[in-house]
This record gives structure tokens, C-alpha cells and sequence, in this order.
């Protein structure tokens, strides 16, 4: 009996690798998806080996190398201040993906558990928490982070509660309608005839359903995330100097525009390049699992 | 229908009395002392109280709010801290700069977004229909701000072709000119928003029975596209233009203050930054109501053109 | 070619390239129509209607082509017209209504305005245009015809709908009219008052009538000559008289048995035809019907059988009707 079972879970598992590895083929066949892969993967790279790839000392002050052009010594020139824009830009990139991660992941488990209580517990509540998520989601971000900002002055911290706040709706109203749509079919009804109990349902039914769309809904978060932190940053509302977020980058840049195009350029260039390469691979990974779309079944 | 649109305005007034008073409550709940901060440390308590009293800060809160909302009511926005202007009039003088950025905004975005979706739907999977798909998932994925920065460093200071600060001298030309890069900025998202949303809508029409029919009535091709198919495709439009509001407005803030140029964005962004209390809650009280009266419009409107929504009365 | 028929199809074959290999949706179809006359099209979903709809028209899929054949239409080839040829045809000289009234027509544009768009070929003013359609409304039955031009479609009920396509249909006054399934989606007592219609319309017009459906009864009713259709082959044409009353085909016999209209005691069970439909990619090597048939035996399997003719206007794809008749 048991050897059976172990057969079975190493089938089940080995069947798990292949159909990962089958989406990957799905998406790198595209050529958007193959950028899109690339580009996350050298973002990903740049940002949690910023240590590693420094040349400088990011905070590095030298007045006399100011508004550097690039070079072997500093890739992407040097700021107002003399410090070497290529390392700060990978500090930057590795706070922008320190606040996606940490802002993404708790605005999905707040969302999930918000819109599992709206799907399961009674109507009023679901149509509160349902007005709650359409105005916070229709309310213009900036607006709102202002109001923080406000509230607790700026900082990380700020840009992570707005970040936070604002995405809440997205990944609630996802769980709230699948658990909507699960909470009528046909097994859930069986098996709460069955006397199955609520966390039961939502462990077995519900989240295998939920966990997928809500991956993918995140990873087509993460530019946009990337692109609130960078803007409030920029306005000053986020980082705050001398910590190189690509937003701060950009401020010190603008205000010297007129001296030297490179910082601009240099603080600009990974926000595009990763905004561009999640959004890519996030639409082809859609692709990949629409069944509709799919030629070799 | 009446009775619809009745409801909608009330609910409207809900949120915007909520909104309002909820920053109301924050301001006032912020650590640190409103007055100190408007006159500096150096006050005397005398004129602090004074002030405190004047500003009507020694009233429960509740009731400040009230006062407040009831002022609203009667058009006075209260009186900005640092200039003797009434907040009123502030707003109200930057308002139409940013409403003036919002309409070329999407204006120009309609302008090109709608002929490409239309044009990636009619010529679907072709070279045309993938370079529109990568063009638009590129326009919506860059920041509003990056745009209006890069726009600046490519047509102000290398070309030097265009303006990069402030809104003119007055004229309506050199308004017009300095209108062009926060237009573009502001648009270019919507662009790939409108191209993607129409080439979709399209798509769905032209499988539907109704089409085929056309087809098989030999109407000319042209017809069929644009009487038949496309005046339907760009109904889901407005609604998008009309949940995007908050979108538009954010943008507004950003390209504001990168091209320093007047409007309530920027306003905003100023008064907080000095705390300028009153222009502050002024402010976001009339974007939200101009964000809730543009949503209830765009429901309006879509009523209107679509014959089918008319019949729910 | 005879002057006296405006359709004349010859042997068409018509292919679909899908992944799994060419499917062979239409087969040897043969039909001759003359002016005035309407034939029927019986046959269950895939039997093939719909390709021949769209061959006629010229509206067939991408992946689809011709393999073999002619369709002569008033003395031209369809197959070798132009496309602009073909869109001067259509909604001209060849008319069509199709199936789900509620779907047919376009949203937003009044049902005035679609009428006057069809006759855009025509030269006449506007305002001649619109007395035509107003016109051609009326002699449908919509009450008032002139007020309701300017309605929209879904101010109309599904009935109501149905009549304004055979307007639409009709008023061109075409050579050849397409109905396609045109009452499958209404409910009896409509069907019954379409049909009336239909029937009064055609005398009045003098329009040929091809009418696609799986209703016996209004094809009966309706139709002079029938065609029965199978897995995207003919297997029985003839009168409608000869056809039901003597029918020479077990398909045909099968679908009469099945009719319920044609049950004359009450029962717990309707019959029907056990089976599935063919694989049109991997066709049988002898009758298409073989499978389901309860007189097959070895030959039908071995080879495909040939058209045999009880009369001269009577024919059908069994080797055995004879037998079957005098059952």
C-alpha cells in the first residue's frame, strides 16, 4: 500500500516539474516572452548582488568627479555629488524590489483574507468591503499617497502603506469572485453536506483554485509597484536622500538636467527596462495558461 | 433613470463628505502642533492661543468638522495660511490648467489609440496587429513621469524645440506650446490603454452574428467596419476614460511638477509640503468632487449613446 | 444549362485544412434549382448545411477550399467570381436570414437605418429607399411600420425580429433567398405564422427558396423538393411527397420515425437514432450512414454505395431502397 503511494507522489510531482517546465517552453517560444524572461532575470541578478557588482561606494562623496560622463571607471557617469551613479543604481534596484516583494505580498494576504470574508460571510459585508475596494481602487494614487505623507512624513515606510493600501482591492476582489463562483459548485455543496469544515473547504478547494490567477496577478503587479515607488520617490514623498532609490536618482538628476543628461538617463533606464521586462513575461505567462490560446493540446 | 442618477449624486456626496472628513480628522491628528508649524517656533503662547482660537482649533473635533462641512456648503473654502487669499479663489484660479492638461491629454490619446486598435483588429495577426500589441504594452508599462522627463530631455534640452517650464506667457500660442510635452505626457498611457481596448472590442464584434450578417447583405467592407462594428467597439470607452479619472489626475501631479506648470497637482503637492492646511483639504475636496462628478458623467453619457441602456427606464 | 434554373450545383467538394488533417465537411453535393421553386435542406447539426451556406455565398471560412465542383448562379460561376463580384451578388441578387433573430441585427443602428444601408446599390433617393423598407415592413406584419423605423432591434420581440430580417431579406427582391434554420429559435405558434408568411411573400416576389431545416413538419409544409443530408453527403433528393411518403434512404426513414410530431401514441421514450455523427477527417471506406443504420451488411461497409433513381426525380444513396419501400 504505502509504496504505491510513494509511486504516485513522485509521479505527481515529477508531472508538477514538467508542466513548470512546459510553461517556461510556452513562454520563451514568444519572442515577448523571451525578452520579457531575459530582462526579469538580469533585474533580478543585478538587484540581489548589488553588493557584489558595486564598484563604489554608493554614498561615496567626491566633489571634484562631478557630473562625470560614463566611463571605465564609473559606468553611468557620477551625480552632483560625485557619487557613482552605476552602484547606486543597483542599490536602487534592490530597494525597488524589496518593496514590491514585501508591499505585493502583504497586500495579497490581507487581499486573500478580505475577499475570502467577502465571498463567504454575509451580503451586507461583502457589499462594504465591495464599495470600500472600488473607491480606494478608482481614488488617484497620488492623491492618496499625499495624504499619507501627511500623516507620517516621508519614508519607506510611507510608500510601502500606500503601496499596500492601494493594491488591497486588486488581489481581494480576484479571491472575492472565485470564492463566490466555488462557494455554489457542485463538490464544495457535497462536501459541507459532508460536514467538512470552513478551513478545510478554503485549504482544499478554494486556495489551489486562487493561488495560481493571484501569482500571476502579482507578478503583473510588480512594474506597477515598481513604477509607485520610483514616482513617489522622486516627488520626495519616498526614500529619503542619501539612500538611492531609482526615483531619488531621478530628482537629483532633473534638477541638473540642463548640466548633464546621464544621471536622467542612468535612473530612468532600469525603471523602464523592468517595468518593460515584468510586464512582457507577465503577459506571455498569461498567455501560456489560457487554455484558448493553447496549440499543442 | 431619474431615480438612478439621483442616487448616484447622493452616494457622490457620501464619499466626498467621508474623503474630506476623514483628512480632516488626520491633519488634526498629525503629532505636532498645526500653529507652531504655521508661525514657527519662536510664537508667543498669546498669539498661539490666539490663532488656535481663530482657527477654531479648540472645538471638538467633531464639531470642527462639522463647522467645516458646513462651510463648504456655503462656498467658503477657508482662508489660506500664508497669503491672506481665500482658498476659494486658489483653487479655483489653478483648477482649469489641469483640466486643460487633462482634455489634450486624452484627447490626443483618442486621436491615435482608437484608428490603431481599429486598424490591429481589421488587420488581425499581421505585422501591423503584433508591432500595435508590442507598442501598446510598452506605452502602458513605462511611468507618466518617466515620459514627461525623458520628453523633456529629448525635445527641451537636446532639440530644444519645446518649452519645458511653466505654461506660457500668456498668449494662447505660447499656451499652446507649452501644453504639447505634458499633453504627450499624459497621453501616452492611454494610448496603449485605448489601442489594446479597442482592438479587443473589436475583435469580439466582428465574431458576432450581426457582423456576419452585414457580410452576408454584401455591404461594403469599409461600412461594416466603421458604422458596424467600430461605433459599437467604442462604447466600452467612455467607461474606461471614466474609471481612469484617478489614473489622469495622479499623472496630472507628476507632470505638473516636472514641467512646472500651474495646476491643482501641484497646488496640492506644495501645500503639503508646507502644510498649508486649508489649501490642502480645499484641494483634495474639489478633486473629489471633480473625480465623482466625472465618473457619474461618464455613466451619463454612456447611457445616452447606447440605445440599449436608454430602455431601463 | 437549362435557362429555366437560376442554381446549379455540380459536384462540389468543399475541405476544411484543421490540424488533424483535411475535413471533408462537403461531398459530390448536386442541386439544381429553378426559378421559383423551394427546396429544402434537411439533416442533423454537421451534416454539412452551413458549408454549403457559406459556399453559396462566398462567406466561407479561411481554412476552408474548394477542392472540386461548380455553382452556377444565373449563368456565372461563384467559384470563379471576384470577391467584389461576389459582395455585388450578395444581399442582391442572393439574400440571407439566418438563425438567431435575437442576434441578427446590430445593436445600435435602427432597424431603418440597417434596411436603407442593404440597398445602397440601388440608385433610387433615400427617401424612396425608406418607403421600399417601410413598405416591405408592412407586408411582414410589423404594425406600423412607419412609426417603428426608427426603433431599435431590441425594442422588438424575437418574432418581430425574425419578420424585419425577412424584410430585410426580401425587399431587395432577390433571385435566390437562403433561409437558415429561420424558426428554430421561436417558439410553435410563431413558426407557424412566419411560415404563412414566407409562403404569401414568395408568391407575391417569385423568389426561390432554399430552406435549411431540421423541422419536418415545416419543411412539408413549405418546400416543393427536398434534400437530405448526411455527414456532409446527399442521401436521398426528391418531392417532398416522394421523399416523406416513400422514403428510400434509411436516414430518411429514421428521421420520420423520430419526428415527434409524427408519434401518434403517447409514450414514455421518443425514439432516436443511436450513434454519433461520422469523423469527416477519417471517412468510412463505404456508407457514411453504415454505422447506424439497422440494415447494414457487408457491402455497405466495402464500398461507397451509388445514387439509385426510383423515379427520375426521386433518388437515393442506398443500394437497398426498393426493399426498404416495400416494407
Amino acid at each position: 500500500m504505502k509504496r504505491a503511494t510513494i509511486k504516485q507522489e513522485r509521479l505527481r510531482i515529477w508531472e508538477g516539474w514538467l508542466s513548470v517546465f512546459r510553461t517556461i517552453q510556452r513562454v520563451v517560444r514568444e519572442p515577448l516572452g523571451a525578452m520579457g524572461l531575459v530582462l526579469v532575470v538580469a533585474v533580478l541578478i543585478s538587484a540581489i548582488g548589488a553588493d557584489l557588482w558595486s564598484t563604489h561606494d554608493p554614498n561615496k562623496i567626491n566633489v571634484r568627479a562631478a557630473f562625470a560622463s560614463p566611463s571605465l571607471e564609473h559606468f553611468l557617469g557620477t551625480d552632483q555629488l560625485g557619487r557613482d551613479i552605476f552602484s547606486r543604481v543597483l542599490v536602487g534596484g534592490q530597494i525597488a524590489l524589496k518593496v514590491s516583494l514585501v508591499s505585493i505580498g502583504a497586500a495579497l494576504i490581507i487581499g486573500l483574507t478580505l475577499g475570502l470574508i467577502a465571498g463567504f460571510g454575509p451580503k451586507w459585508l461583502d457589499n462594504i468591503l465591495m464599495l470600500l475596494f472600488d473607491s480606494v481602487r478608482s481614488f488617484p494614487t497620488v492623491m492618496f499617497a499625499l495624504a499619507v505623507v501627511t500623516l507620517f512624513g516621508p519614508s519607506l515606510t510611507t510608500v510601502m502603506v500606500v503601496v499596500v493600501v492601494t493594491q488591497i482591492p486588486i488581489y481581494g476582489r480576484m479571491v472575492r469572485s472565485q470564492t463566490l463562483a466555488l462557494k455554489t459548485s457542485e463538490f464544495i455543496l457535497t462536501e459541507r453536506a459532508m460536514g467538512a469544515g470552513f478551513f478545510r473547504i478554503i485549504s482544499l478547494h478554494i486556495l489551489p483554485n486562487v493561488i495560481g490567477p493571484l501569482l500571476i496577478l502579482a507578478s503583473m503587479d510588480i512594474p506597477f509597484v515598481i513604477t509607485i515607488e520610483a514616482g513617489l520617490s522622486f516627488l520626495g514623498m519616498g526614500v529619503r536622500p542619501p539612500t538611492p532609490s531609482w526615483g531619488t536618482i531621478l530628482n537629483d538628476g532633473y534638477s541638473y538636467i540642463y548640466n548633464t543628461p546621464w544621471p536622467v538617463i542612468a535612473g530612468g533606464l532600469p525603471v523602464v527596462l523592468t517595468t518593460l521586462g515584468f510586464t512582457f513575461l507577465g503577459e506571455s505567462l498569461r498567455d501560456a495558461f489560457d487554455p484558448k490560446l493553447r496549440k499543442d493540446s | 433613470m431619474l431615480l438612478y442618477f439621483l442616487k448616484r449624486i447622493v452616494l457622490g456626496v457620501v464619499i466626498v463628505v467621508i474623503a474630506v472628513s476623514l483628512l480632516y480628522a488626520m491633519i488634526h491628528l498629525v503629532p505636532g502642533d498645526p500653529v507652531k508649524t504655521i508661525l514657527g517656533p519662536r510664537a508667543s503662547p498669546e498669539i498661539q492661543a490666539q490663532i488656535r482660537e481663530k482657527m477654531g482649533l479648540n472645538d471638538p473635533l467633531p464639531l470642527q468638522i462639522v463647522k467645516f462641512l458646513g462651510n463648504v456648503a456655503t462656498g467658503d473654502l477657508g482662508e489660506d495660511v500664508f497669503k491672506r487669499k481665500s482658498v476659494n479663489t486658489i483653487v479655483f484660479e489653478q483648477l482649469p490648467h489641469t483640466i486643460y492638461l487633462v482634455l489634450a491629454g486624452i484627447g490626443w490619446a483618442l486621436l491615435i489609440g482608437i484608428p490603431l486598435g481599429c486598424f490591429a483588429a481589421v488587420y488581425q495577426n499581421s505585422i501591423l496587429d503584433r508591432v500595435v500589441g508590442i507598442l501598446s504594452v510598452s506605452c502602458i508599462a513605462i511611468p507618466t513621469f518617466l515620459v514627461a522627463i525623458y520628453s523633456v530631455l529629448l525635445f527641451a534640452v537636446t532639440l530644444k524645440w519645446l518649452p519645458a517650464i511653466g505654461a506660457g506667457d500668456g498668449s494662447l500660442l505660447s499656451y499652446v506650446r507649452h501644453l504639447i510635452l505634458p499633453a504627450f505626457a499624459v497621453g501616452l498611457g492611454w494610448v496603449g490603454y485605448l489601442a489594446r481596448l479597442i482592438r479587443a472590442s473589436m475583435l469580439e464584434i466582428m465574431g458576432e452574428s450581426h457582423v456576419r450578417n452585414a457580410r452576408a447583405f454584401g455591404l461594403k467592407e469599409r461600412t461594416i467596419v466603421f458604422k458596424y462594428v467600430l461605433r459599437l467597439a467604442v462604447l466600452p470607452t467612455i467607461t474606461l476614460i471614466g474609471m481612469g479619472i484617478g489614473i489622469l489626475l495622479s499623472s496630472a501631479v507628476f507632470v505638473e511638477i516636472v514641467f512646472a506648470r500651474p495646476g491643482i497637482g501641484r497646488l496640492i503637492y506644495d501645500a503639503v509640503t508646507s502644510r498649508n492646511y486649508p489649501v490642502v483639504m480645499g484641494s483634495v475636496l474639489v478633486t473629489t468632487v471633480l473625480f465623482v462628478v466625472s465618473t457619474t458623467l461618464a455613466d451619463l453619457i454612456n447611457a445616452m449613446v447606447d440605445p440599449r441602456l436608454r430602455a431601463r427606464d | 444549362m437549362n435557362s429555366k434554373n437560376i442554381l446549379e450545383i455540380e459536384d462540389l467538394n468543399v475541405e476544411f485544412s484543421t490540424p488533424k488533417g483535411p475535413l471533408k465537411a462537403l461531398r459530390n453535393f448536386n442541386l439544381t434549382m429553378s426559378r421559383g421553386a423551394i427546396v429544402g435542406v434537411v439533416g442533423e447539426s454537421g451534416c454539412g448545411k452551413s458549408t454549403l451556406i457559406n459556399a453559396i455565398i462566398g462567406l466561407l471560412a479561411p481554412n476552408a477550399s474548394v477542392t472540386r465542383g461548380r455553382m452556377i448562379f444565373e449563368g456565372a460561376d461563384l467559384l470563379r467570381q471576384s470577391k467584389q463580384d461576389l459582395q455585388k451578388i450578395r444581399g442582391q441578387r442572393i439574400s440571407m436570414v439566418s438563425q438567431d433573430p435575437m442576434t441578427a441585427l446590430n445593436p445600435i443602428l435602427s432597424i431603418g437605418d440597417q434596411m436603407v444601408d442593404i440597398q445602397y446599390r440601388s440608385d433610387v433617393s433615400k427617401s424612396k429607399k425608406r418607403d421600399r423598407s417601410i413598405e416591405m415592413l408592412r407586408m411582414v406584419g410589423i404594425p406600423d411600420p412607419s412609426m417603428r423605423f426608427n426603433d431599435y432591434p431590441h425594442q422588438f420581440s424575437g418574432g418581430m425580429r425574425q419578420r424585419i430580417a425577412i424584410a430585410m431579406a426580401l425587399q431587395v427582391e432577390p433571385t435566390l433567398l437562403i433561409a437558415d434554420e429561420p424558426t428554430t429559435a421561436l417558439d410553435a405558434t410563431l413558426e407557424v405564422q412566419i411560415i404563412q408568411r414566407l409562403k404569401e411573400l414568395q408568391q407575391n416576389i417569385g423568389c426561390s427558396i432554399l430552406f435549411i431545416s431540421h423541422h419536418l413538419g415545416v419543411i412539408a409544409e413549405l418546400c416543393n423538393y427536398v434534400v437530405v443530408m448526411y455527414g456532409g453527403e446527399i442521401v436521398e433528393t426528391g418531392s417532398v411527397r416522394d421523399v416523406f411518403h416513400r422514403a428510400s434512404h434509411p436516414y430518411t426513414q429514421k428521421l420520420l420515425e423520430c419526428d415527434p410530431a409524427r408519434i401518434k401514441e403517447v409514450t414514455n421514450t421518443l425514439p432516436t437514432i443511436p450513434g454519433e455523427v461520422p469523423d469527416l477527417v477519417r471517412l468510412p471506406t463505404g456508407c457514411i450512414f453504415a454505422d447506424r443504420c439497422q440494415h447494414t451488411v457487408q457491402q455497405c461497409r466495402d464500398s461507397e454505395p451509388e445514387l439509385r433513381y426510383i423515379t427520375p426525380e426521386h433518388s437515393a444513396r442506398c443500394p437497398y431502397s426498393s426493399h426498404l419501400v416495400n416494407r
